[in-house]
């Protein structure tokens, strides 16, 4: 992996801006930004609908309308050529492929549709017990305890106890998945120290996770059966099949860690809000929904221009990386009333913090069954949520969360 | 203004009224109505907007595409014959009367 940089000699180099581009020399893959985005974020979306990032010479949306637009069209904004600052056609590609991420149709429509029936309503209906009899015995654990790590002991035990063995996977080895998640995540941005550390980090996890997904590995009763059973139909190749229980691997470990802690977080700092979901424990759903939007702990995404577009009053050739802020987008004023308050009475229908348009999340479903039953538990369990240290900000290049936010609970 | 009228599991009846041109599921959700529920905001992915469509109106829908389809396989409430997704039922003047019974779960 020290081999990056040689891999893209031309990244940050002197691409120049569309005339007229509002031009920031903002750096939003820092440890600085990602201790406190907001104020870069209100400055981006300031300056104009389509800005221009001089430190990597990269275009970008941040207001919720643009975003929007970027995510929903697809084939004027591609994700085959890498959903990171690398351009695959330019740069090459360094990066496993993901034939659901990083495609368009018709390869992604085939992929999304096994992952679609792998990750299907009824999929959820049939794990909902097993995942809420878990929530109770952790936070039973966790109430024992009293004083304990929200993110080691909650926002990554749960996801790491429930998904894998949903999807079917063995019990040993299991802590390889957040060292390969994040080295995953950080390489959508900038080949920086985060990438370069995280990849040491997650070397033994690779030929680990590889392992993992193949068929035999896997338990005839977990979900990641259903794509093998998709390619002895001959809808994907038994490859893609592989190749799609790793994708889920990858993106439905992490992302779920840091939507729970985003919650965990959001509630401890907004005690009215945790009163309000004690009384009204229908709200847990539609609670993690509004952490997903408040801390949108996936924070950006790249696509690349299939043809010459206007974007934000600003034409934009062909073979162009757009950078898209979800997490600017997901608290912008001219969308949403009083953005920067966590209130989950809020209407968030229409938020991105899981994508919008064919690539919005496919394992949406997943992420809100694990906040849903983790936010029911606590709430019948636990009367108030306090933090007791400093919360440590774990810096990512893509996601936004902690690694560790020392709480003490009282007991309901 | 086009009226639905959407019938819980239980058999109440609602009757919403939606401006032309948005979805069932739309205006469903608009009107407060929770057993639509709609999560991923009309993107024909999350499959919680089901609804099983009255007879005298299922014909005169316009057809599913494969997508809405195959996420149909997927509910959590049993798929029938009569089965839809609520974000792909674009409202129009021709509909108004439209009859939907929703289903006892969405996820």
């Amino acid at each position: 992996m020290n081999t990056v940089g040689k891999l893209f000699p031309d990244l940050g180099g002197p691409a120049t801006p569309p005339p007229g581009v509002p031009t920031l020399d903002a750096d939003p893959f820092c440890e600085a930004f990602f201790a406190d985005p907001y104020p870069v974020h209100a400055q981006l979306r300031d300056a104009g609908p389509f800005v221009w990032l001089s430190k990597y010479g990269v275009g970008a949306v941040a207001r919720y309308a643009e975003v929007r637009q970027v995510l929903t069209d697809w084939e004027t904004f591609s994700s085959a050529r890498g959903v990171g600052l690398a351009d695959f056609v330019k740069h090459g590609r360094f990066r496993l492929p993901s034939i659901i991420l990083e495609a368009d149709p018709p390869q992604h429509t085939r992929s999304r549709a096994v992952l679609n029936k792998a990750l299907s309503p009824a999929v959820m209906k049939g794990l909902r017990d097993r995942f809420a009899a878990e929530a109770d015995r952790i936070i039973d654990e966790l109430v024992e305890k009293g004083s304990f790590d929200a993110c080691a002991d909650l926002a990554q035990a749960f996801p790491l106890r429930v998904f894998p063995d949903a999807i079917g996977m063995k019990r040993e080895g299991r802590g390889n998945l957040l060292p390969y998640g994040d080295m995953v995540f950080n390489s959508f941005g900038p080949p920086n120290s985060f990438f370069q550390e995280s990849a040491p980090r997650a070397k033994e996890a690779f030929p680990w996770v590889e392992t993992q997904a193949l068929r035999e590995n896997l338990e005839p009763d977990g979900f990641g059966q259903i794509c093998y059973q998709a390619a002895d139909r001959g809808e994907i190749s038994h490859e893609e099949a592989g190749m799609l229980v790793r994708a889920m691997l990858t993106a439905g470990v992490d992302t779920t860690v840091n939507g729970l802690g985003a919650a965990v977080y959001a509630f401890a700092r907004f005690p009215s809000e945790w009163r309000k979901l004690r009384e009204n424990r229908a709200l847990a759903r539609p609670a993690f929904e509004e952490a997903v939007r408040f801390e949108s702990p996936v924070q950006t995404f790249f696509r690349t221009t299939t043809r010459p577009v206007e974007l934000g009053g600003c034409r934009l050739g062909e073979g162009e990386k757009v950078l898209m802020f979800l997490g600017a987008a997901n608290r912008d004023p001219r969308k949403w009333e009083n953005p920067d308050v966590f209130d989950i009475g809020r209407a968030t229908v229409g938020h991105v913090g899981f994508g919008a348009g064919i690539h919005m999340c496919v394992g949406q479903l997943l992420a809100r069954l694990e906040g849903e039953v983790v936010l029911d538990a606590m709430a019948r369990k636990i009367s108030a949520i306090e933090i007791t240290g400093t919360p440590v900000r774990r810096p990512n290049n893509t996601l936004r969360g902690l690694s560790s936010l020392p709480v003490t609970v009282k007991a309901a | 203004m086009v009226a639905v009228i959407v019938i819980s599991p239980e058999g109440a009846e609602t009757r919403i009224a939606a401006a032309e041109g948005v979805s069932l599921m739309q205006a469903a959700v608009g009107a407060g109505l929770a057993g639509i529920v709609g999560e991923c905001g009309g993107n024909a992915i999350c499959c919680t907007c089901h609804v099983y469509v009255n007879d005298a109106w299922l014909a005169r829908l316009p057809p599913m595409d494969e997508n809405e389809d195959e996420l149909l396989e997927g509910t959590a409430s049993d798929r029938t014959p009569a089965s839809r997704l609520s974000c792909q039922i674009k409202l129009t003047a021709d509909l108004d009367g439209l009859t939907v019974t929703l289903p006892p779960r969405q996820y």
